[in-house]
């Protein structure tokens, strides 16, 4: 009774065709967006900012893409701590060599240039499926990493070998650098993931998404019935990193500021981490992003509060805890629930639908 | 012979036996996969929680030590200053037997029939969850785990070869770690006493039936879930060989478990359903990878190539044979 659609009819193609057809969807979602864009800006503090939103955003970002290439397409990539390197490092040169530039149109040339490092890495795909292709996308996450670590002229011959970002404003407020305030970062992330999901959404049921969904369902069939492999392929790897690669362009310049390439793009901080996000949140589901998103960013945040500060457990063990932890709850995931959290809100909606009868 | 010869014999032998260590990783692969389907991401893991617990047995450490005396403010170490290499390895087999009971009761039971990435996916969570388990059990500090195995250069071989070279040039011999040489032994032994166990015994000929196909294999009354208990158990033990092996030279700590990236590159090359191509693959890996490292990576001024060096090679093979080495032919209808 309170998820009705009865009596809601469409009368136009329009209607029929719009992101979100049922009246209370568009509710939710206006008042969601009212919170994201009127309310948080005025309320956050600089915790709230580092620890959760942003992270949460830029991993969303990432989880799209991710989703784009494995959910949508069937292909899965574990090179995603790579691709996420490439838009870094992207920004970092693109910084260094155009001071002028706005730091919007930086991020976005970051994410075209992933795009073609996705496509070239995403050749392999056409010979190769399954998990020897999940390998071999493990071969563009080393490559990738070592290449940033040991070619001085990706950090610009930094004694270090970190790349720090400095300070670009947008509309005289600083976005990037230190001296951000947190309404700014977090603003400036939420823009970009609420124009780029609108855009993975409609991509995704444009002939484009679906000619991924007939490669991923059987690729021979697909082949038959007209979809051309090549293009279908490459163009969702060529999509999929610029979604990552801007969320990686995000993740340096907004959110770290200064980054080691092998230790903030591993594979076991990136790469995994990305893959729970869109297998927990649900695969082939834009919900499911972001849901696992969430999932993922706050999770350990939780279990650290749980155990550090309220049993009184020491930094080391806690996070041995939390390995343990974050281990079992994938397996009791994906055996309770392998389509993930975004399966549980259609259930949800199901019952939403039909209360207060049982059937 | 000249000097450049016998470098490049020592180089190619040297990475024969770092070879050997990647199929000792990739075998467990192979075995889990050809009998259950699973792509088991854990055998890494796996050796480090054998290794881990090897350790934790000889020193006679307290399991969950550090979380007992952080819980209730007591101190308890050690039970006892030191037990037999014999009993320390007996006991660890027992405790990978047990880990595979747990692991079929727990996990795989539940997953039966769920599409092959969910069962990476799952297996990606065990690794994780025991590695949690293991530095909770036993701590996370680096380890020296010493079972009697000899290591350092091999000196007979350096007088041997010393004199191979030309008179009168400055050639010292060959450098071979005598712990590769002992790993190389009791590889080939290993490997020769699986192949005459799945040849010879009853057990073994089940094994061979559920990996060639599940379905008859249970209508002939193979239970399946004894024989995946006993595969995991035996790659269990496999990771217990490797996780010496490797603890061994590089010490007890959270890189073993990365053993398990090295062997993925071996694993592609060779198939992943066959224990043949996981030997040659090693092999060929180990080799490559060495005379890369020696005579490709001079032109990288920064060197360290061997990361992604055996991905790209075993990638480039893939563009040929898209089913590994040795693997099965991918057959394809729609």
């Amino acid at each position: 009774m309170i998820y009705k659609e009865t009596g809601q009819y469409k009368s136009s193609y329009k209607s029929d065709h719009a992101i979100f057809p049922l009246l209370q969807d568009k509710i939710a979602f206006s008042t969601l967006m009212f919170i994201a864009f009127l309310i948080i800006p005025f309320v956050i503090n600089s915790y709230w900012e580092k620890a959760i939103l942003v992270p949460f955003l830029i991993f969303s970002l990432a989880a799209i893409g991710l989703n784009i290439l494995t959910g949508y397409c069937g292909q899965v990539s574990l090179g995603t701590g790579g691709f996420m390197a490439v838009g870094a490092f992207s920004t970092y040169k693109i910084m260094t060599y155009f001071p002028d530039m706005n730091i919007m149109i930086i991020i976005l040339i970051s994410g075209l240039i992933t795009a073609a490092v996705g496509i070239i890495f995403g050749l392999p795909s056409l010979r190769i499926k399954g998990f020897y292709l999940a390998v071999a996308t493990l071969a563009s996450q080393f490559f990738l990493v070592w290449l940033f670590n040991k070619v001085p002229w990706f950090y610009n011959y930094s004694d270090t070998g970190q790349i720090t970002v400095s300070e670009r404003t947008m509309f005289g407020v600083p976005v990037t650098g230190a001296e951000a305030p947190s309404y700014a970062t977090y603003l400036f992330c939420l823009v970009l993931v609420v124009v780029l999901s609108f855009a993975a959404k409609n991509l995704i049921r444009s002939k484009m998404g679906r000619s991924w969904m007939a490669i991923r369902d059987m690729d021979i069939a697909a082949e038959i019935i007209g979809v051309p492999p090549l293009k279908t392929k490459l163009s969702a790897f060529a999509i999929s990193s610029f979604y990552i690669g801007v969320a990686g362009a995000l993740y340096f310049a907004v959110f770290l500021g200064a980054i080691e390439v092998t230790e903030s793009f591993d594979i076991m901080t990136i790469s995994f981490p990305v893959l729970f996000m869109i297998i927990i949140g649900g695969l082939g589901s834009m919900l499911g992003s972001f849901l696992g998103a969430a999932f993922v960013v706050t999770l350990p945040i939780g279990l650290k509060f749980l155990m550090v500060d309220m049993v009184g457990l020491s930094a080391v063990t806690a996070k041995h805890f939390e390995i343990t932890i974050w281990g079992l709850l994938m397996i009791i995931f994906l055996i309770v629930e392998p389509h993930g959290l975004a399966r549980l809100w259609s259930i949800a909606k199901e019952k939403l639908r039909r209360w207060p009868f049982p059937y | 012979m000249s000097i450049e010869l016998l470098n490049f014999i020592e180089t190619v032998l040297n990475g024969l036996m770092s070879g050997v260590m990647y199929s000792l990783v990739a075998l467990g692969f192979v075995l889990i996969f050809k009998a259950s389907g699973v792509f088991n991401f854990a055998q890494g893991v796996f050796a480090l929680f054998a290794a881990l617990t090897l350790v934790g047995y000889q020193t006679g450490q307290v399991p969950f030590a550090h979380l007992i005396n952080e819980l209730f403010g007591t101190n308890y170490h050690n039970w006892y200053a030191s037990m037999p290499n014999f009993f320390a390895i007996l006991l660890t087999m027992v405790t990978m037997i047990a880990l595979a009971w747990i692991i079929e009761r727990l996990v795989l039971k539940h997953l039966v029939n769920q599409d092959p990435i969910i069962l990476f996916m799952a297996t990606i969570g065990l690794a994780f969850a025991l590695e949690g388990v293991g530095d909770l059990m036993w701590g996370s500090d680096v380890k020296v785990l010493d079972v009697g195995i000899p290591s350092g250069g091999s000196i007979w071989l350096e007088e041997a070869t010393i004199g191979l070279a030309a008179e009168g040039s400055d050639y010292y011999g060959m450098y071979v770690d005598v712990l590769n040489i002992w790993a190389t032994v009791i590889a080939v032994i290993l490997v020769v006493s699986l192949a005459l166990f799945s040849q010879y015994t009853k057990t073994g000929r089940a094994l061979r039936a559920v990996a060639d196909d599940h379905q008859a294999a249970l209508s002939v009354g193979i239970s399946l879930r004894s024989i995946w208990i006993l595969v995991w158990a035996i790659s269990g033990f496999i990771a217990m060989v490797a996780g010496i092996m490797w603890g061994t030279e590089s010490g007890v700590q959270f890189s073993l478990s990365l053993i398990a990236l090295k062997a993925l590159p071996v694993l592609i090359l060779g198939g992943f359903t066959s224990i043949p191509g996981a030997i040659i693959g090693g092999l060929m890996i180990g080799v490559g990878e060495k005379l890369a490292e020696i005579y490709i990576g001079g032109y990288f001024e920064t060197g360290a190539i061997e990361n992604w060096f055996a991905y790209v090679m075993a990638l480039v093979f893939l563009l040929f044979r898209p089913q590994g080495l040795f693997g099965d032919k991918i057959i394809e209808r729609v």
